[in-house]
C-alpha cells in the first residue's frame, strides 16, 4: 500500500463524513473497511481534519474491539463466542481453521462475543461480515480460498446467508403494514394524540429496562433545546438475543417510520440508527430503504406534504463494543468518542447527542409503536397483560430443535414456549442474556412479562447434557471482555470473580472461594457505575442460589486450597538450576 | 503474663518497610508490649513459631520457604493478618510476573552489569524462585488486610488496639485512604 493511497482514501473518508469530529469513529470504520486496517500514518491526517488530537485518536482506536492499525491480513475471522456458538462446536472449529492456516501469514483467527447468530450457529465475521451455519467442511473450503487468496466478493453467496427463522408471529409480525401508514396516521392526529394513544396502549420499551415509552417521549417533548434527535439502538449486544436483526432485515419501514412518528412528536429534526459493528451486512439494503423513503416524500423535508415537518436518518455502526448498548455509552460512540456510560442525570431526555433533548429506544419498541399509531391502543392491548400489553419477540436459541423468532403475548409461560420450539431434558433457561436469571425447571410455570421474568429477548436453553458451569464461566469471561473499564468494582470485579470460577472449575477451589465470590459479586453490584457492572455477578450469584449443585462437586473438603499449584510453579525453577534435591518441591495445598 | 496475647510476625518478599511502620507506633510500643508477647518475629530472633493469636505478614510468596514459612503462620496463628501492599497484591516484586522468570535470573546472574563467574545459583541452601510472585491469600486463607505501601503506624496501631480489645475493625477514611 503506498503512501500516496493512504493520504488519498483518508482523505475521501474524511470528506465524506464532512471532516466532523462527531463522525470519528464513523472514518475510523470506513477506513478499516477501505484499507483492511487503520495506517498509522493516517493518524496526524485525521487529526489535523478533525481537530481531535493524536492521543484521542488511538484511545478511541483502542476501545473498540474491531479496530486494528494492522493493514497486512487481507483476512481476519472472529467466530462467536457465546456459550450457544460453543455449544455447536465453534471452538473446535476455530481451531480446525487456525491449524489450517498454520502456513500462511494472511489470515487471524480469534474470537468476538456473541454475533447475533444464535440460531444459525456457529457463526463468525470475516472481515466484519457475517458467516453463518459454519462447519468443518466449509471451514476447509474456506482455508482454501484464503490460501489463493480470494476476495470475500468471491466466496459463495451462500455462507453469508441470513434467514428470517420467524417461527410464531404474533401481533406485531402477522398485522400487514402499508408504507407510510404510520406517518400518515401520527400526521392526521397530531402529536399530542398520538402521545395519549402511545399512553393508552401502556408501551414499555423492549431494549431491556422496560421504561413506559410514552412518558419518555413527553418528557423529552417537554424538554427545552433545539435540533432534538431520536435514536434507534440497535446495538442487539446481549449475547444470545438477534430479534432486532429480524426488524431490521425484514421490518425495517416499520422501524423508519416508527422514528419518524417520535421524530414528529418530540420534534426532531436528526434521527440515528445506531447498528452493531456485527450486522455490517445490514447496513447497505437499510440505506437504500431510507433512500426509497426520502425518494417517495416520507423521509428528509417536508415529510409527506407537512411544509416544515423535516427529519432524516444516519446509520452509525458501532465496532464490537457490548457497553455501547447502554443508552449514554451509545451516545458517546454516536459523538465518535470511546463508549463510556455518562454520569446520569442528566438523562438524555434533556440533554443527549451534542447535549440536546434525545430519545434513545430500542428497535422492537420503535416498531410496536409505529403499529400503534396505526392500529391504536386498542388493538395493542388485545394481546399481553395489564401490566405488559402486547407481546415479545424471543430470540431462542440452544438445546431445541426449533431455534429461531417468537412472538409471543406478554404472559406467556415458560412451559409453552419449551414446547414449542421443541425442547426436552430442559436443564435451565436462560433468559434476558448473560446478565439476567437462570431458571430452573422448577419455576418453567412463570411467564414471560415485565412483573414476572423481564427479557429484552435473549432465551437460551440448555439440557441436561450441559455443564452450566461452562455457562456461568462463557458469560463471565464476557463481562470481563466487555467492561469499559471506567470504574474499579466492575473492572476489577469482574476478573477476581473470573479467576475464582477458573479455580472452581480446576477442582482446587473450597467453600471458602465460593464465599469469597459471594462478596466480590454483590460489593461489584452495589457500586459499579452502570448497568454492565451491576448485572455482571448475576450469572454467579444466581446459580449459587439456584444451581449449587453445579459447584459444590468441584470442591475440596479442605477449608482452603491456593489459587495455583504450588509444586508446579516451581517447575522452571527447577529447569533453570537442575535441582530436584526435597527442597526444589513443595508438597501439598492448603493448610 | 500467661494470658497476654501471642503475635507473631515475618516479612517475605517484603522490603521490611512495614515492619519499620510497625515501630513507627515510638512509645506506643511499650503499651503494646503490656498487651502481647511477640513470639516469631524479626524483632525477637525466634526463628521458629509457637502456636500464637495473631500472625502479621509483610511482603508477597516468592519463593518455596514463602510458602513454608506462611503455612506455618496459617497453621499456629488464629488471626492472620496480610500488611501492605506487597503483601496483598504482589506489590514491587510482582513486577518480575511480566517476565520469564529465566529472563529475570539470566538479567540478574548472567548479563547484568559487573557480573564476575556469571552462574545462575543453584545451591540447595537458596530456597527455589516461584515462576510468579503471589499475594499470600492466594496460598492461604487470609483474615485481615491492611493496604498501605507502608500502611502507616497509625493504621497498624488502630487494627492491633481494636483487634486487641474485641472491637469491630473500623478506620477512619485517611488511614486507609491515600488519595
Ligand atoms: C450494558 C447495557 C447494554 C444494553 N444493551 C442494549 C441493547 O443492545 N439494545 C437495547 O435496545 N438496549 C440496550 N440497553 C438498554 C438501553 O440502555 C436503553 O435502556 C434502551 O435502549 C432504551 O430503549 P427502550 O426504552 O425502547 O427499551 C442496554 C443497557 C445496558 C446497561
Ligand atoms: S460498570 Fe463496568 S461497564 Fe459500566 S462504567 Fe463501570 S467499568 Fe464501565
Ligand atoms: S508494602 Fe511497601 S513497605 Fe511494605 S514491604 Fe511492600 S514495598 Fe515494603
Amino acid at each position: 500500500m503506498t503512501d500516496d493511497h493512504i493520504t488519498e482514501t483518508t482523505n475521501r473518508v474524511m470528506t465524506q463524513w464532512n471532516n466532523d469530529q462527531s463522525n470519528l469513529l464513523q472514518m475510523l470504520i470506513d477506513l478499516q473497511q477501505a484499507l483492511n486496517g487503520i495506517p498509522e500514518s493516517a493518524i496526524n491526517q485525521i487529526s489535523a481534519g478533525t481537530r481531535r488530537s493524536p492521543a484521542d485518536i488511538e484511545s478511541v482506536i483502542g476501545f473498540y474491539s474491531f479496530l486494528h492499525h494492522d493493514t497486512h491480513n487481507p483476512y481476519r475471522v472472529l467466530f462467536s463466542d457465546n456459550i450457544t456458538d460453543r455449544m455447536l462446536g465453534s471452538r473446535a472449529l476455530a481451531e480446525h481453521l487456525n491449524s489450517r492456516l498454520q502456513d500462511i501469514d494472511t489470515a487471524t483467527v480469534d474470537y468476538t462475543s456473541c454475533t447475533g447468530m444464535g440460531d444459525q450457529g456457529p457463526a463468525a465475521l470475516v472481515n466484519g461480515h457475517t458467516l453463518t451455519r459454519l462447519d468443518k467442511e466449509r471451514i476447509d473450503q474456506m482455508a482454501a480460498l484464503m490460501e489463493t487468496n480470494t476476495p470475500l466478493s468471491d466466496w459463495p453467496a451462500e455462507w453469508f446467508r441470513v434467514d428470517e427463522n420467524i417461527r410464531r408471529r404474533d401481533l406485531l409480525l402477522e398485522t400487514d403494514f402499508e408504507k407510510g401508514s404510520a406517518i400518515k396516521c401520527a400526521l392526521e392526529s397530531g402529536a399530542e394524540k398520538i402521545l395519549e394513544e402511545l399512553d393508552a396502549s401502556g408501551l414499555r420499551g423492549r431494549g431491556g429496562a422496560g421504561f413506559k415509552t410514552a412518558m419518555k417521549w413527553r418528557f423529552c417533548r417537554e424538554a427545552t433545546g433545539d435540533n432534538r434527535v431520536v435514536v434507534c439502538n440497535a446495538d442487539e449486544g446481549e449475547p444470545g438475543t438477534f430479534k432486532d436483526r429480524l426488524l431490521l432485515q425484514s421490518f425495517a419501514e416499520r422501524l423508519i417510520e416508527g422514528m419518524t412518528v417520535c421524530a414528529k412528536v418530540i420534534g426532531a429534526t436528526t434521527g440515528f440508527i445506531y447498528l452493531r459493528g456485527e450486522y455490517l451486512y445490514l447496513r447497505d439494503e437499510l440505506e437504500s430503504k431510507l433512500q426509497r423513503y426520502r425518494d417517495a416524500g416520507l423521509l428528509s423535508k417536508d415529510i409527506h406534504g407537512e411544509a416544515g415537518f423535516d427529519f432524516d436518518i444516519k446509520i452509525h455502526l458501532g465496532a464490537g463494543a457490548y457497553i455501547c448498548g447502554e443508552e449514554s455509552a451509545l451516545i458517546e460512540s454516536l459523538e465518535g468518542k470511546r463508549g463510556i456510560p455518562r454520569i446520569r442525570p442528566p438523562f438524555p431526555v434533556t440533554s443527549g447527542y451534542l447535549n440536546r433533548p434525545t430519545v434513545v429506544n430500542n428497535v422492537e419498541t420503535l416498531v410496536a409503536a409505529a403499529m400503534i399509531a396505526v392500529h391504536g391502543a386498542a388493538w395493542f392491548r388485545t394481546k399481553g397483560t395489564e401490566q405488559s400489553p402486547g407481546t415479545k419477540l424471543l430470540s431462542i436459541s440452544g438445546n431445541c430443535l426449533k431455534p429461531g423468532i417468537y412472538e409471543y403475548p406478554f404472559g406467556t409461560s415458560l412451559e409453552v414456549i419449551l414446547k414449542d420450539c421443541e425442547a426436552t431434558h430442559v436443564q435451565a433457561v436462560q433468559i434476558a442474556g448473560a446478565a439476567g436469571s437462570c431458571i430452573p425447571p422448577s419455576e418453567f410455570s412463570r411467564s414471560i412479562a415485565f412483573e414476572d421474568l423481564a427479557t429484552g429477548g435473549s432465551f437460551m436453553i440448555f439440557d441436561r447434557e450441559r455443564n452450566l458451569l461452562e455457562m456461568v464461566q462463557n458469560f463471565t469471561d464476557f463481562f470481563v471482555h466487555e467492561s469499559c473499564g471506567f470504574c474499579t468494582p466492575c473492572r476489577v470485579g469482574t476478573s477476581l470473580l473470573k479467576k475464582r470460577l477458573a479455580k472452581v472449575a480446576s477442582g482446587r477451589a473450597t467453600g471458602v472461594d465460593l464465599e469469597k465470590m459471594r462478596i466480590i459479586g454483590s460489593l461489584t453490584r452495589q457500586t459499579s457505575h452502570c448497568g454492565l457492572g451491576m448485572t455482571a455477578a448475576n450469572p454467579i450469584l444466581e446459580t449459587l442460589d439456584k444451581f449449587p449443585h453445579i459447584y459444590e462437586p468441584h470442591l475440596l473438603s479442605t477449608t482452603f486450597e491456593p489459587a495455583f499449584n504450588l509444586d508446579a510453579s516451581l517447575e522452571e525453577a527447577r529447569q533453570i538450576t537442575g535441582r530436584d534435591d526435597p527442597d526444589a518441591h513443595l508438597q501439598g495445598g492448603g493448610v | 503474663m500467661a494470658d497476654k496475647v501471642k503475635v507473631a510476625t515475618a516479612s517475605l518478599a517484603g522490603c521490611f518497610g512495614c515492619h519499620m511502620s510497625l515501630l513507627d507506633i515510638d512509645e506506643r510500643i511499650i503499651d503494646l508490649v503490656e498487651l502481647v508477647e511477640f513470639d516469631r518475629t524479626p524483632l525477637t530472633d525466634i526463628k521458629e513459631i509457637g502456636d500464637c493469636d495473631v500472625g502479621i505478614i509483610e511482603g508477597g510468596v516468592c519463593n518455596a520457604e514463602n510458602v513454608e514459612v506462611l503455612r506455618e503462620f496459617r497453621r499456629h496463628c488464629k488471626i492472620l493478618v496480610s500488611m501492605g501492599a506487597c503483601s496483598i497484591n504482589g506489590g514491587i516484586p510482582a513486577m518480575r510476573n511480566q517476565y520469564q522468570l529465566k529472563e529475570c535470573l539470566e538479567e540478574s546472574y548472567l548479563h547484568g552489569m559487573g557480573v564476575e563467574d556469571a552462574q545462575i545459583p543453584n545451591d540447595p541452601e537458596v530456597p527455589l524462585l516461584l515462576n510468579k510472585v503471589h499475594p499470600i491469600h492466594e496460598v492461604v486463607k487470609v483474615d485481615y488486610f491492611l493496604p498501605g505501601c507502608p500502611p502507616p503506624a497509625d493504621t497498624i496501631w488502630t487494627f492491633l488496639e481494636e483487634l486487641l480489645s474485641g472491637e469491630p475493625i473500623e478506620f477512619a477514611y485517611r488511614q486507609i485512604h491515600y488519595d
